[in-house]
């Protein structure tokens, strides 16, 4: 009845999961409480969850990404304070078999629930607005994607309290992963959760390369889009085509776990290698995907607080384009170890290298954006400065790896670690906090406190030294990742210094949730009634902050690659047009969320094998999809009467501003 | 696929492309020919193993192409321009996915022989 | 589909008209659904090379060459490919609004597909049941996977031609219908692709 799961799947053994649950339960039901006490089950139910507006679905994609940034930091913060208690012959306070479940969900949390949802969640608030869109091309699918995102999330945070989660590492490479190393149900969680949320990743990815290709502006020619919206259409060209590698890799693992197939196993003649060929050839050009969105942030802000059009903004585009192309020919060097010979880690090694030009024009190109450009220190370029040190490091420290014969001796050491850290944590989060601080005005109409936001700023980023240089020389030293416990005095005190640093991250991220409440407290001081508090270029900035359901009344017309200064100089920017025409748009619909919440139980099903659950739960999705596909009523027109009266009030408002 | 109701145009505007009687079978008179031959090359000829191997992976890239053209109508007019490249660079992606990884095993297997 | 676009983008300029492009164009679902069908393409490409990895580990159990029966494979693939025409011919009566031309040869085309389907399922049983079941080798669970997942491809395409058949039915050939037709016809051809690949590199590479 229920497969493998028994009473027995629940840790009570384990104090630390015990009462992490304990303290997750009371948060629940205080949030659950608070809402029923200020009666706003309606309000969320209508205004959010149902919704299909992409910056509501952004908004929520980003609380996502921050409860889940929250979860793996307090993953690190035990990996950190473990190995500085660990030392010397100790064996601090996690053992093993819990603390290899601990740097697994670190690395899953942080790439699939943390930096994905963040990135998704920026592109979704700001692409449609940046192209003069009323909304994604598909805006069933994107409710529908991230609620799938939501369903691998609750699988991902379930294996806390129910069973177990996977002890392999992010990667899960075989034969450990498989059956035979790995029976329980932790590798099981590992892949329906990533399964779920890969699919919704690549509907995801569909979406917006249809809505950038046929929803611009009718005026907007694809070499005048704004920047973020060509590194977000670059990554997305990367989802399409390496995310279906993944799912590939993972359901011949699952084949492999489930009806005794022998692809990766050490017997009956399966390759495990190809897993791990498999597994980089989606994971390379998945750190592209994650980087470039943020290249595009930096770029955004850097032209907007120096005042200056972009330089160079042909080359970023074309060099962003090299990138994920050159993406796809670079996956070895994440196993360079594994043996292939001499050519073929040449090649792999030349291909790494030669992905450092591209990215050198990049950083040209903002540095001669600032050339003789009046910088305003704000917090989004304090993050952008950062980002251009730390990520030059970063990238140093990757070439130097990109040698193979160096290589052989840096591999699967911490100095692995701290490069890999300095470039998603210098390139990709730096660029997401940037974006986070530089458009938020936008979605909510308050700027944030600027006195947090750089506390913030600092403690991340001398945290970040502190916590990354003693990695990079305890690499040196010869100290390989996932150590529970060290015996060499020599490491000690660097091991001392990074958990130091950890705690320095901590008070950076604390400092930017303080941030925000401080904001919201103080919105009335820092309100934007002008829809444009930076000055800025491009078309989000338009229209009023918070923008109207429809976000334009008409759609901009289009004439330069900074549309929005274009028009402020030609002094057309806050024209009222002579008349509205009705705008069409979608209806709500609560058929991502029933679909999410099936995908959500079949997981949970099939990880613990309860077959009549999984079979129910997949004919609820199908009639779930056909109930919504043969569904007449989606969509209806906003009368120019409504709209007239949104308009006039935003435009109230400026006058007074 | 479901959000759509107002399709009309579309289907229309794209009349010109979905192909004619004709062009069908054509297509498939070519898709045959190029089917049975390589059925017949290795079923029931004595060509060379290599050559064959040559043979019959040519006929399938053609006969690929063939299904593109009277099938799928891709080309390279206004409307097919954004269908056909997103299928060039797919075809970009899975040469270099394919060819490498099979280089990439291939040549560590050869070194554990 | 992109000259709607720009029809509609004229009637932005001329300041008038609803926004027909936004977020309901036939043309945005079926460039869409082709990308989707992209992804899917490198999908099978994955599971292709897994294959080109796998196929020599046979695990001192059978290979290719014993159990490969051409003649059943050219019959297998006569069905789809005579499939694919009976779609054609549906969307070109769909095209002049001849419903029940529709209807009949989207009939044929499913006929045809479970004739492929079942050969199918009859070639993997008697696999099974000769024990070289996806247990067997490395090369058996590769061979099972790819050309199982083709079938199933074909099988989901199937299921989609009966909804297809029933709306088609009920609600004749409005533009919505036509758009999810035009979307199914690019799945269809395209599982006939796959197909290609798959008796070329599996079957007859297999046999050589």
């Amino acid at each position: 009845m229920f497969g493998k799961l028994t009473l027995e799947a629940v840790p009570y053994h384990e104090p630390i999961v015990m009462v992490t649950l304990a303290m997750v339960a009371l948060g629940g039901l205080a949030l659950i409480a608070a809402i029923t006490y200020f009666r706003k089950w309606n309000y969320l139910w209508t205004e959010w969850l149902t919704s299909v507006d992409h910056k509501r679905i952004g908004v929520m994609y980003i609380i996502v990404a921050l409860v889940m940034l929250l979860r793996g930091f307090a993953d690190a913060m035990m990996m950190r304070s473990q190995l500085a208690l660990a030392t010397n012959g100790a064996l601090g306070y996690l053992p093993p078999d819990h603390y290899d479940q601990i740097f697994t969900a670190h690395g899953v949390i942080m790439i699939i629930f943390m930096a994905m949802p963040f990135m998704f969640g920026l592109m979704n608030i700001i692409l449609p607005l940046q192209i003069g869109a009323r909304d994604v091309a598909f805006p069933f699918l994107n409710s529908l994607s991230f609620w799938l995102l939501v369903a691998a999330v609750v699988l991902m945070n379930l294996s806390l309290g129910v069973g177990e989660f996977a002890r392999t590492g992010w990667v899960a490479y075989p034969p450990l992963s498989g059956l035979e190393f790995s029976p329980g149900v932790g590798v099981d969680y590992y892949i329906w959760a990533l399964q779920i949320s890969g699919i919704g990743t690549t509907l995801t990815a569909v979406n917006f390369l249809v809505t950038v290709l046929k929803m611009r502006a009718p005026t907007m020619k694809l070499m005048e889009m704004p920047i973020f919206t060509w590194t977000c259409t670059w990554a997305n060209v990367l989802v399409v085509a390496s995310f279906p590698i993944l799912t590939a890799a993972l359901g011949m693992l699952t084949l492999d776990r489930y009806l005794d197939f022998h692809f990766f196993t050490s017997d009956g003649g399966g390759n495990a290698m190809m897993y791990i060929n498999l597994f980089w050839a989606w994971g390379h050009p998945e750190v592209y995907i994650l980087v470039l969105p943020a290249f595009g942030i930096f770029s955004e802000v850097i032209s907007t607080f120096t005042g200056k059009r972009l330089f160079g903004y042909k080359s970023m585009i074309y060099a962003s384009g090299v990138i994920a192309i050159l993406g796809f020919v670079v996956w070895l060097h994440h196993f360079f170890t594994m043996g292939s010979g001499a050519n073929v880690n040449a090649f792999f090694g030349i291909a790494t290298m030669v992905i450092a030009i591209p990215t050198g024009v990049k950083l040209f190109n903002w540095l001669f954006t600032i050339y003789r450009g009046r910088l305003r220190f704000t917090s989004p370029v304090l993050w952008t400065l950062g980002f251009m040190v730390t990520f030059t490091i970063g990238g140093m420290t990757g070439v130097l790896m990109a040698v193979p014969g160096a290589d052989f001796v840096l591999h699967n050491s911490l100095f692995l670690i701290a490069h890999f850290h300095n470039t998603i944590i210098g390139g990709a989060v730096f660029g997401y906090l940037a974006g986070f601080t530089f458009w938020f005005p936008k979605v909510f109409g308050f700027k944030l406190n600027e006195k947090w936001g750089k506390a913030s700023f600092w403690f991340w980023q001398i945290g970040f030294y502190f916590a990354f240089v003693p990695l990079y020389i305890l690499g040196f030293l010869g100290m390989t990742r996932r150590l529970n416990h060290t015996d060499n005095p020599d490491w000690t005190p660097w091991l001392y210094v990074a958990c130091i640093g950890a705690v320095l991250i901590l008070f950076g991220i604390l400092c930017q949730f303080i941030q925000v409440f401080v904001s919201v407290r103080d919105r009335k001081k820092l309100v934007d009634e002008s829809g444009d508090p930076w000055n800025a270029h491009t078309l989000e900035w338009a229209t009023s902050s918070p923008p109207p359901f429809y976000n334009f009344a008409t759609t901009p017309v289009v004439h330069d690659i900074d549309a929005f200064t274009d028009m402020k100089e030609k002094g057309i920017a806050y024209d009222r047009p002579a008349r509205y025409a009705p705008i069409h748009m979608p209806r709500n619909t609560s058929a991502g969320l029933i679909i999410g919440a099936f995908a959500t139980v079949g997981g949970f099903a099939a990880i613990w094998h309860i077959w009549w659950l999984a079979i129910v739960s997949l004919v609820g999705i199908v009639a779930a999809f056909l109930v919504r596909a043969y569904d007449n009523d989606v969509d209806y027109y906003v009368q120019p009467a409504e709209i007239e009266r949104l308009e006039n009030a935003h435009l109230a408002k400026l006058a007074k501003a | 696929m479901s959000q759509h109701p107002k399709a009309g145009h579309a289907a229309h505007a794209d009349e010109g492309k979905h192909g004619s009687v004709q062009s069908y079978i054509v297509g498939f008179i070519l898709a045959v020919i190029l089917t049975v031959i390589p059925f017949w090359m290795v079923m029931d000829s004595n060509v060379s193993r290599k050559a064959t191997l040559i043979a019959i992976s040519l006929f399938a890239i053609v006969q690929i192409v063939v299904h593109l053209k009277y099938f799928l109508h891709l080309d390279f007019s206004t409307e097919g321009k954004p269908n056909t490249f997103s299928f060039l660079f797919t075809a970009l992606v899975i040469v270099m996915l394919v060819g490498l990884s099979v280089w990439i095993i291939f040549s560590a297997n050869a070194l554990m022989m | 589909m992109t000259s709607h676009v720009i029809q509609s983008h004229a009637a932005h300029a001329a300041g008038h008209g609803h926004d027909h492009e936004h977020h309901d164009s036939g043309g945005s679902t079926v460039f869409g659904f082709w990308l989707y069908l992209m992804t899917d393409c490198i999908l099978f490409a994955s599971v292709f090379a897994t294959y080109a990895v796998l196929f020599m580990n046979t695990a001192g159990g059978v290979s290719g060459k014993d159990i490969f029966e051409l003649d059943f494979v050219l019959v297998e693939t006569f069905a789809l490919l005579l499939s694919s025409i009976t779609y054609g011919f549906a969307m070109i009566a769909a095209h002049k609004g001849n419903k029940g031309g529709t209807i009949r040869w989207l009939l044929a085309t499913f006929l045809l597909g479970a004739v492929f389907i079942s050969m199918e399922v009859y070639e993997f049983h008697h696999l099974i049941a000769a024990g070289h079941g996806p247990s067997s080798s490395a090369f058996l669970s590769a061979f099972f996977a790819l050309v199982g997942m083709h079938g199933l491809h074909v099988a989901a395409g199937m299921l989609w031609m009966i909804v297809m058949i029933l709306e088609v039915n009920r609600r004749g050939l409005a533009p919505r219908t036509m758009t999810r037709l035009t979307c199914l016809s690019l799945f269809w051809h395209f599982l006939d692709i796959v197909w290609i690949c798959v008796f070329t590199i599996v079957y007859l590479m297999g046999a050589l």
